[in-house]
């Protein structure tokens, strides 16, 4: 088990390396540097004079190594457009995203174990079917556009919920009061959808798979009643269940994007749109690498837990 | 896996004193599909007496594994219909209310699987599913319940008991797997034991030891036992008597030795005729039944098993085989006798 980790802490380093090459590439990839920070009546002098502080005259190994050296360091440079250090316009994003995501990949597992977990044991009837249903739904409906249709039931017609922000004093106000969770609960379920319904999917199969196998019927052979042969299903069903979960955090936390332009959700996804329009490439190299390594460690995470939980993994 | 002719008798005389235990009559059980109904079983009548010992023999498909799981409604209820008598202990297990029924699988009748590997939850430890099972039927604590998982597991013969009951499944060898569910389904002192071919998922060797493991606590314990099986070999070494199965019917029943010694049945004959024996036919090309087992969707009328039968009369295809009386206890379905 403890080589099993080492060996998959190791096998991260590539991964998280290939990702550096790529945020550092994307300066290069998205045209000139230059034209972004350059005014269009610049002298040739001053152009070479702002390559130089840039550090765009040295070759592009080195460009790298140095960019790498600082953004281990945490220093991601400053931003285009507003001159502040790009990391603490991040810090300051990160917490409202992991918020958004967290409560968000909850709702979905809650309903997706409920409405997977019916559909499995229900396989072929009218249950399953509502189910399953519910579950491409949620997989196919564009979520920003359920977003907007939710704004304009709950916020606009009905005036139940807000429609966009965080509340009075933005995120640094922010407090899990009623006040405040009531902004939080449009965007959380909009994004909740997607999770939703890939968990319903995975949840089904699983608990289909699982009540297919000859120890469910020797657990009832030996009379054990209903609700603990269904302890035993989710325990087998769990890994599986969990693994998916992680990596649907994982996607929620890039992924909300435009859920959080949407609903105006000051966290990475929002900053993230922000920095694409106004070319702010620091912000931009920031926002995407922070968000890929989470990618990567929560990958991380979700095999170790996997295989924890796992006992056939687990002692071998 | 012969035995000496003496000890084929003794046994007959041996067993089935007590009370009847199992009393089966005109068991059919059907499955509902896409095709239509699958009759799995066609009027099983099954009758033991406490402490005896019947296999059950057929081939796969044959409906024996159904009638088994039939005593304890095992079969999938929405799925399956189910006519007949079933009195098993003295309880009529065709109206036990589904919470009563869930007291007697495992604590009246208890039923050993086919392959241990996967009849044993994979993620709990198996001490922990034999305490569980403990603690669902007698009102122990879980202290006692982990105590009775170690004698159980004493009485099985696993070597380091203490140790193995912390094992996962997938940590223990085939063989004590299936101790292992031998002890699981003898932990709530069951009267009766289904055991679904429990040596076929084994190795040649450990398949002796467990058929030996088996009898010798089928003596001690008085147990009533429904050996189900396809193995001729098998069924002559654990049971008292035999009933050969074809497409969901009893086709020839009688006491070991009558069975073994004077099978009328052409399909018993079939089955005799098919046995390796060892080496004393070597270079001999072994001897099968020609054809296949018929679709139980669409049973042909009179004899199920005529396609296939080489003493086939023009009226085994139109009228049922009659029961006949060969002896004593020794039965079977098929117009020769008449």
């Amino acid at each position: 088990m403890l080589v099993y980790i080492l060996l998959r802490l190791l096998y991260t380093i590539p991964i998280a390396l290939g990702v550096t090459v790529f945020v550092f590439a994307l300066i290069h990839l998205s045209g000139d540097p230059m034209s972004a920070i350059v005014a269009p009546d610049a002298t040739a002098e001053m152009v070479e004079q702002l390559k130089k502080s840039y550090g765009f005259d040295q070759p592009l190994p080195i460009q790298y190594l140095l960019w790498l050296t600082k953004a281990l360091q945490g220093d991601f440079g400053n931003s285009i457009v507003n001159s502040r250090p790009v990391l603490d316009t991040l810090l300051a994003a990160v917490p409202n995203t992991l918020m958004l995501a967290g409560v968000a990949t909850l709702i979905g597992f809650a309903f997706g174990c409920i409405l997977g977990g019916l559909a499995g044991y229900y396989q072929g009837g009218i249950v399953d079917k509502i189910a399953t249903g519910f579950g491409i739904a949620g997989v196919s409906i564009p979520h920003y556009w359920l977003g907007m249709v939710l704004v304009i039931i709950f916020a606009v017609e009905l005036r139940w919920l807000p429609a966009t922000g965080m509340g009075a004093g933005g995120s640094d106000a922010w407090q899990w009061d009623w006040e405040h969770i009531r902004f939080l609960i449009l965007p959380a379920v909009t994004l909740s959808v997607i999770p939703c319904g890939i968990i319903t999917r995975t949840v089904r199969s699983t608990v289909a798979e699982i009540l297919n196998q000859e120890f469910v019927q020797a657990l009832r052979a030996k009379g054990l009643w209903h609700g603990q042969v269904m302890r035993h299903v989710a325990r087998n069903a769990a890994p599986t269940v969990l693994a998916v979960m992680g990596l649907q955090l994982g996607y929620l936390l890039g992924g909300s994007i435009l859920v959080e332009t949407v609903f105006n959700w000051p966290g990475t996804g929002y900053l993230l749109n922000d920095a694409i329009f106004r070319r702010d490439v620091p912000m931009l190299q920031g926002t995407i690498l922070l968000l890929a390594m989470f990618f990567v460690a929560l990958n991380l995470i979700v095999d170790i837990v996997q295989t924890w939980v796992d006992p056939r993994m687990r002692r071998s | 896996m012969r035995m000496p002719t003496t000890e084929l008798a003794e046994r007959s005389v041996m067993a089935g004193d007590g009370a009847t235990m199992v009393d089966v009559s005109g068991l059919n059980v059907g499955f509902k599909n896409a095709k239509g109904l699958v009759r799995a079983v066609n009027g099983v009548d099954l009758q033991l007496k406490r402490g005896e010992v019947l296999a059950l023999l057929g081939e796969s498909g044959s409906g024996k594994s159904v009638t088994l799981r039939a005593l304890i409604r095992l079969n999938p209820e929405h799925k399956s219909i189910v006519s007949g008598r079933i009195v098993v202990a003295g309880t009529d297990v065709t109206t036990l209310a589904p919470e009563a029924m869930q007291d007697f699988r495992g604590g009246v009748a208890s039923m050993i699987f086919q392959d241990p590997g996967l009849a044993l939850d994979p993620v709990y430890r198996v001490g922990d599913q034999i305490a569980e099972t403990v603690m669902r039927h007698k009102k122990v604590s879980r202290q006692e319940a982990r105590k009775r998982a170690l004698e159980l597991f004493e009485r099985v013969r696993i070597p380091s008991p203490e140790r193995r009951l912390d094992a996962y499944p997938h940590e223990l060898s085939g063989g004590m797997r299936q101790r292992a569910m031998i002890a699981l389904s003898l932990s709530c002192d069951p009267q009766v034991l289904l055991a679904d071919e429990p040596t076929t998922a084994l190795d040649a060797t450990v398949q002796i030891q467990i058929l030996l493991l088996l009898r010798e606590l089928q003596r001690d314990l008085g147990l009533t036992v429904i050996f189900v099986t396809h193995d001729i070999g098998v069924a002559v070494e654990v049971a008292d008597r035999i009933a050969v199965m074809y497409a969901g019917r009893i086709v020839e029943t009688g006491p070991v030795a009558e069975v073994i010694r004077g099978a009328r049945h052409p399909y018993t004959l079939g089955l005799l005729a098919t046995r390796a024996h060892g080496g004393r036919l070597q270079g001999r090309r072994l001897r099968t039944i020609p054809g296949n087992p018929p679709d139980l969707a669409s049973l042909p009328p009179g004899c199920p098993f005529a396609p296939r039968c080489s003493s086939v009369e023009a009226r085994c295809r139109e009228i049922e085989p009659p029961l006949v009386e060969l002896g004593p206890a020794h039965r079977m379905r098929c117009v020769l006798g008449t």
